[in-house]
């Protein structure tokens, strides 16, 4: 192999700025397998190997529910807002009703809208419906598509020749079929970045949690992270290790999830910004 | 319309009233006639046909629209109504007219706030786009291997913020972490980031920095769709690498820069996750110092924590109102030098 020496500095640096992307992550691992003395200290491996901080983290604080109460909603999240925007969408790709325009001005200009002016009455609709301390507020919303999601799939709705529906309209499919048989599938990709997104989004989202849940029981991820770090800051007795290894916990399913979509998701990103 | 040559495909109108077999859509009234057609005079009478796409389009669209009423619309309504009104939840919204906005001016801690979220915006909006533009150049040059990089670079954007959050109040603590020994190493004495009032803001900057990696890869998409040509060109008239970056590359990604400083300063100025998870919480720190109240996190504390729901829907009006002004500026200065790729 040659090797490319004008490029060499271009790879130390990038190796540099790598160590600083990376090496917070992996630092995170081994200190979550240190004693609380040494957590602090920097050594990659530990010195002394004390894996019994993550059954502390399980004796403490009910993970296990915490890790499924987020995989539940964010798998609920993230299906409900692919399969609805890619509905809302198809209806703004393939039909030329009455009002499409005007109603698509409105579906771009809501995604300027900061969350807090909605949060405070959609709040007060979930305590009428008597579903404060439920799940149902972190994921239910989704049922009615998402602006930005909408925006994206319509873009690759577009992308596909027209004479494909045109030819199956002429074959006898119904709207409904021209949907689920020809869109739905050309789009898997598209479709599967929305889903991989909110995912992510609804993974790490904080403050629904914090607004809607009381009970420990029900708490997502990140929501008891905080709770344990809280509990550490009202005690002021600080078990790093044990906040350490949570955040693991926290980390770990997202890292496995991009380590199997990797190219979905930066291929994602990319494009998304471009169709934006 | 291509293809109508299939025998027993019949002329357009008739096509569509016969209803097509397959699932449908529910209530989708396909197999109407195609009544009223003519009733409405002074409007051009519509074919059956696209009175039936009218429907079906609404149909498909349907859900968005019941949910922007119910949960934008209907509550934006609500929050502004609200906005005039004292409201703990315990009785009754009492009319206050613009008590609330007048507060928002006299309390010092939303002024405060506001402010803090402005820094915090000014450090983390400027200094990301440079870093994440520069590291994107460098990516760009080492060509395939690139591809490593930009997995490496984005794998933070996975970490949930409140888990990085966490590992930031330890990496940043001031005696004992990481960062200031780096720093120590060169021989810089780091600050006490965490707890020094000062530091507060660097440090929400500093994370949101780590979770860069989604700017770099959409600016690398950008640069690699500059044609090449354009840098052939220009270095045959013998431009250098410096005036090629400030005369070709930034001119040609303006549209995927300017992109990113608009989303990235409205959800600077809606930051909360990492401010909240550092500084804030049911304990209120008593080294929770005013340095690192950002909007949100006071909004959100007037509105759960004091139940103050007036006030903190004046305060949720106000932010809307600042980000649409922002945004607007960003507008009209970048119109005037973002050039689209004969898009539009």
């Amino acid at each position: 192999m040659v090797i490319p020496w004008k490029r060499l500095p271009f790879f130390a640096f990038l190796t540099l700025a790598t160590f600083a992307f990376v090496y917070p992550l992996v630092w995170l691992v081994s200190a979550s397998l240190k004693p609380r003395s040494q957590v602090f200290d920097n050594r990659l491996i530990p010195e002394v190997f004390q894996p019994s901080n993550y059954v502390r983290v399980w004796e403490t604080a009910p993970v296990l529910r915490w890790l499924t109460n987020s995989l539940t909603v964010g798998f609920m999240a993230a299906a409900a807002v692919t399969l609805s925007s890619a509905l809302v969408a198809f209806g703004f790709a393939y039909f030329r009703f009455r009002g499409r325009n005007l109603l698509f001005g409105v579906v771009l200009s809501t995604m300027m809208l900061p969350g807090a002016v909605t949060m405070i009455p959609v709040y007060l609709i979930w305590n009428q419906l008597g579903m404060i301390d439920t799940q149902i507020p972190l994921w239910a919303q989704n049922l009615f598509g998402s602006a930005f999601y909408i925006f994206l799939l319509r873009q690759f709705f577009l992308g596909i020749p027209r004479e494909l529906f045109e030819a199956a309209r002429v074959d006898g499919c119904g709207y409904f079929g021209l949907f689920r048989r020809i869109a739905f599938p050309l789009c898997r990709p598209a479709l599967v970045i929305v889903f991989v997104f909110e995912f992510k989004a609804s993974w790490s989202d904080l403050m629904k949690p914090l607004i809607y849940l009381q009970t420990p029981e029900y708490f997502t991820m990140p929501r008891g992270l905080k709770q344990i770090i809280d509990a550490f800051a009202l005690s002021g007795h600080y078990e790093w290790e044990i906040a350490v290894a949570a955040s693991v916990i926290a980390v770990v399913p997202m890292i496995v999830l991009f380590a199997f979509g990797q190219r979905y998701i930066l291929d994602g990103v990319a494009t998304t910004a471009q169709k934006g | 319309m291509a293809t109508t040559s299939t025998p027993g495909s019949a002329p357009a109108a008739s096509q569509d009233v016969g209803a097509p077999p397959g699932p449908e859509v529910p209530g989708g009234g396909n197999g109407a006639a195609p009544g009223g057609g003519g009733r409405r005079a002074g409007r051009p009478r519509r074919s059956p046909l696209a009175k039936q796409e009218d429907r079906a389009g609404w149909l498909f669209v349907l859900p968005w629209v019941l949910g922007f009423l119910i949960f934008t619309a209907g509550p934006m309504i609500a929050s502004l109504v609200l906005s005039f009104t004292d409201y703990q939840m315990i009785q009754a919204p009492r009319a206050v007219g613009l008590e609330n906005y007048r507060e928002l001016f006299d309390d010092p801690r939303v002024l405060k706030s506001l402010s803090n979220t402005f820094v915090y915006a000014a450090m983390f909006v400027p200094i990301g786009t440079i870093v994440a533009l520069f590291l994107a150049l460098m990516l760009q040059r080492v060509g395939r291997a690139g591809g490593f990089f930009r997995t490496a670079f984005y794998l933070p954007e996975m970490t949930p913020a409140v888990a990085a959050a966490a590992m930031f109040l330890l990496l940043l603590n001031g005696q004992q972490g990481l960062v200031n020994k780096v720093l120590g190493w060169i021989g810089i004495n780091g600050p006490n980031w965490t707890a020094d009032p000062n530091w507060l803001k660097p440090s929400l900057a500093i994370v949101s920095l780590w979770t860069l990696g989604g700017t770099v890869v959409i600016y690398l998409a950008a640069l690699n769709g500059v044609p090449k040509q354009l840098y052939e060109a220009a270095e045959l008239d013998g431009a250098g690498p410096v005036t090629r970056l400030f005369r070709i590359t930034i001119p040609m990604i303006s549209g995927a820069l300017f992109f990113t400083v608009i989303t990235n300063t409205i959800a600077a100025m809606q930051m909360f996750d990492q401010a909240y998870t550092m500084f804030y919480g049911p304990q209120q720190k008593a080294s929770a110092s005013e340095e690192s109240l950002v909007y949100m996190v006071y909004l959100f504390q007037n509105a759960f924590q004091f139940f103050k729901m007036g006030f903190a829907s004046a305060m949720a009006w106000l932010l809307f109102v600042i980000i649409l002004l922002i945004t607007f500026l960003q507008v009209r200065i970048g119109n005037r030098y973002v050039y689209y790729h004969g898009e539009r």
